[in-house]
């Protein structure tokens, strides 16, 4: 009988079905941070427990490192007692780490994909709702709360019901100027933020298939946004040759044998969905939030909807019937988990080479990972958003949340290629954000208002080959 | 790679079904009105700067509180209250656990809504707290007996789902494996996931990513 990539999977981690009517479900990699798993660890000493497999369990540090010195002791005390913490506990359960001075560091969901260690098939849990990013290689991958990854440091287990599974298809050719982050962006929209509650979402069609590894992170990421704890695409040649000579991909003859069982992984044809989505992607345009939640957006020509949320509206200082195109901005971000990969920071730098950040903005590039840095500075991209007014910083997770000393201040508007554009989530509790592609955030950075990325692509001839 | 099940020897014991069951919640309510209520409003991120839960009830739903002096948490007639009554996609966003953390050391025991995340719901459940699922009707009739009378008794019950509050009776819900954990006392799985661990290395010793392929 034809299945879904989500039921192959959870079968072969299913280990037993609980009293509760639960599934038992072995989790085959934990990856861990600062933020969620101090208390975790404690829980562990206080009940006398250890760590099941600490071979499976990577962690590091990401939420509340400074991205502007790496200098230890931090300047910051609670950056510098929260990390020692994860230091200590590494040590003490035997999980590797990398801390921030390592060559590896970075945001949890950059890293884990980069390094290899995120493989189809797999099941993947972390303290952090953006895990489904690693959906994108076809593993099933979902956020936990700090009691549960207690629990899967001491069993490798988690008590799960499994989720349905809704097929979203995007087809078609994407426009210049459009990316990953106005499909999924679209997607919510359309779905709603709570649409994909007990869902998994199967993400597929034409436009998907083009998608790079790191596009379908970005669509995969912001899954839990629409609701859905975790998002997936089916792995093919593209996951195969991405993940060809990661670090702890298999190696050789393993190699060979590993892309023989993952693509038997992928969804059968025929296999039953419990819900069908289609999406046509000629029809999607830059896209750009106005409101408190990113189901909460427009198209960059489109006008803010008479049905738009009066909380909202209040909260941004919008009102309805207008555009958000021309919106005055204070800062400019771009990184974070959803859009801070090498591809994410060449498609902003292409369009702000040759110009200036307005002198109002203050924008800053935070890559996702100190090799995401390596290798933009490599290719040079560092100077051309230096030379544009950029700052460029060390790797972290920054002002997608504001906890470590980047944040909003008062309420300053903010174009921002994250995830979430909750109250206060960038800081400061009146602060305002709006979601879009990095390139658009680049956009709004040299215009100091928000504004069409189409408008500002380099002609074909002078894109760099 | 092979486990290293050493947790196993030291589980301490099964939850006792006779101290940990949960079945009835009973107390004053809390009327929190409004949609996608997510979860850097109820624990801003700031406050994630921690390695305890300990004193984050004191931060709870910080920066509406000042925004709103007439925020429902800042209402002195809710104080002390035991059940929360929500509305539509309570929870979402962030799978931070200090905010039912909070919510839970501020005394709130069960929590009443139109829906909720998922990883909320289930967060919530791992600390003894129902997230009970009712219609938006029945939502809006007890926020508004609250409101009314504010000293009003709700009772909870996961058994027979249901919210009795006087005169007033609603069917509120909760997914079958967590209502069961409740009434069973087995809530917190950890000894249970720990339990019969050969049956984990064997799953584990399967998978081709670990048997390596």
């Amino acid at each position: 009988m034809p299945q879904t990539l989500f039921h192959k999977v959870w079968n072969a981690h299913s280990v037993r079905t609980l009293p509760s009517g639960q599934t038992q479900l072995f989790v085959g990699l934990h990856l861990v941070h600062e933020v969620t798993s101090p208390q975790a660890f404690d829980m562990l000493r206080q009940h006398g427990l250890n760590v099941a497999y600490p071979d499976r369990t990577f962690a590091t540090v990401d939420h509340i490192v400074p991205t502007d010195s790496r200098r230890r002791p931090f300047i910051d005390l609670m950056a510098e007692e929260m990390t020692t913490a994860l230091e200590r506990n590494c040590r003490e359960f035997g999980i590797s780490l990398w801390s921030p001075d390592t060559p590896e560091q970075g945001i949890v969901h950059v890293i884990g994909p980069a390094l290899g260690l995120t493989q189809p098939g797999m099941t993947i849990a972390c303290g952090d709702s953006h895990t489904s990013t690693h959906g994108a290689v076809g593993a099933i991958a979902f956020g936990i709360g700090t009691s549960q990854v207690r629990d899967v440091l001491a069993s490798q287990c988690l008590a799960m019901e499994p989720m349905k599974v809704r097929r979203i298809d995007v087809n078609g050719r994407l426009a210049a100027g459009v990316y990953a982050k106005d499909v999924i962006l679209t997607i919510i929209r359309r779905l709603g933020v709570q649409g994909g509650v007990g869902y998994a979402y199967e993400y597929g069609g034409s436009t998907i298939d083009r998608m790079t590894i790191e596009e379908r992170m970005t669509v995969c990421n912001m899954s839990i946004e629409g609701g859905a704890r975790a998002g997936y695409v089916n792995p093919d040649d593209t996951t195969f040759a991405f993940l060809r000579g990661r670090r702890f991909a298999p190696q050789g003859d393993a190699f060979d044998r590993a892309v023989s069982w993952w693509r038997k992984l992928a969804s059968d044809p025929g296999a039953p969905y419990d819900d069908r989505v289609e999406i046509d992607a000629s029809t999607i345009e830059p896209t750009v939030t106005w409101g408190i939640n990113p189901g909460q957006s427009v198209s960059i020509s489109e006008s803010i909807p008479g049905s738009a949320d009066e909380e909202a509206l209040a909260f941004m200082g919008f009102e309805r019937g207008r555009r958000v195109q021309g919106t005055r901005i204070d800062v400019a971000f771009i990184g974070s988990c959803t859009n801070g990969r090498l591809s994410d920071l060449e498609e902003a730098a292409r369009i702000v080479r040759g110009h200036h950040v307005a002198p109002h903005v203050k924008a800053l590039v935070v890559p996702g990972s100190n090799a995401v840095a390596r290798e933009a500075e490599a290719r040079g991209l560092h100077e051309v958003f230096r030379a544009a007014g950029f700052e460029w910083r060390g790797a972290g997770c920054s002002m997608c949340l504001g906890m470590n000393t980047d944040r909003l201040e008062g309420r300053q508007v903010c174009a921002s290629s994250s995830n979430r554009n909750f109250k206060g989530r960038q800081g400061s509790p009146t602060g305002r954000t709006l979601l879009m592609s990095p390139a658009m955030v680049a956009a709004a950075a040299v215009a100091g208002e928000v504004a069409d990325v189409r408008q500002m692509l380099p002609a074909p001839e002078e894109v760099p080959a | 790679m092979t486990g290293r099940p050493s947790s196993e020897a030291k589980v301490s014991r099964e939850p006792s079904p006779a101290t940990d069951r949960i079945v009835e919640i009973r107390g004053r309510g809390l009327p929190l009105r409004g949609n996608d209520i997510d979860t850097d409003r109820i624990m801003p991120a700031r406050y994630l700067r921690v390695v305890s839960f300990e004193g984050l009830e004191g931060h709870l739903f910080e920066d509406d509180r000042k925004s709103d002096p007439r925020h429902p948490f800042n209402d002195p007639r809710f104080a002390g209250a035991t059940l929360l009554v929500v509305n539509r996609n309570f929870g979402c966003g962030s799978s931070r656990e200090h905010a039912p953390q909070g919510l839970a050391r501020c005394g709130i025991r069960a929590i009443v809504g139109e829906s909720f995340s998922e990883i909320f719901q289930g967060n919530a459940a791992m600390l003894g707290i129902p997230c009970f699922v009712a219609d938006p009707s029945s939502i809006g009739r007890l926020q508004e007996l609250i409101e009314r009378t504010p000293d009003a008794v709700l009772d909870a019950n996961v058994e027979s789902e249901t919210i009795v509050a006087g005169s007033l009776q609603v069917t509120a819900t909760l997914p079958a494996a967590l209502r069961d954990g409740f009434v069973s006392g087995q809530w917190n799985p950890t000894s249970l996931l720990l339990a019969r661990f050969d049956e984990v290395r064997a799953v584990a010793n399967h998978l081709p990513y670990i048997s390596g392929f």
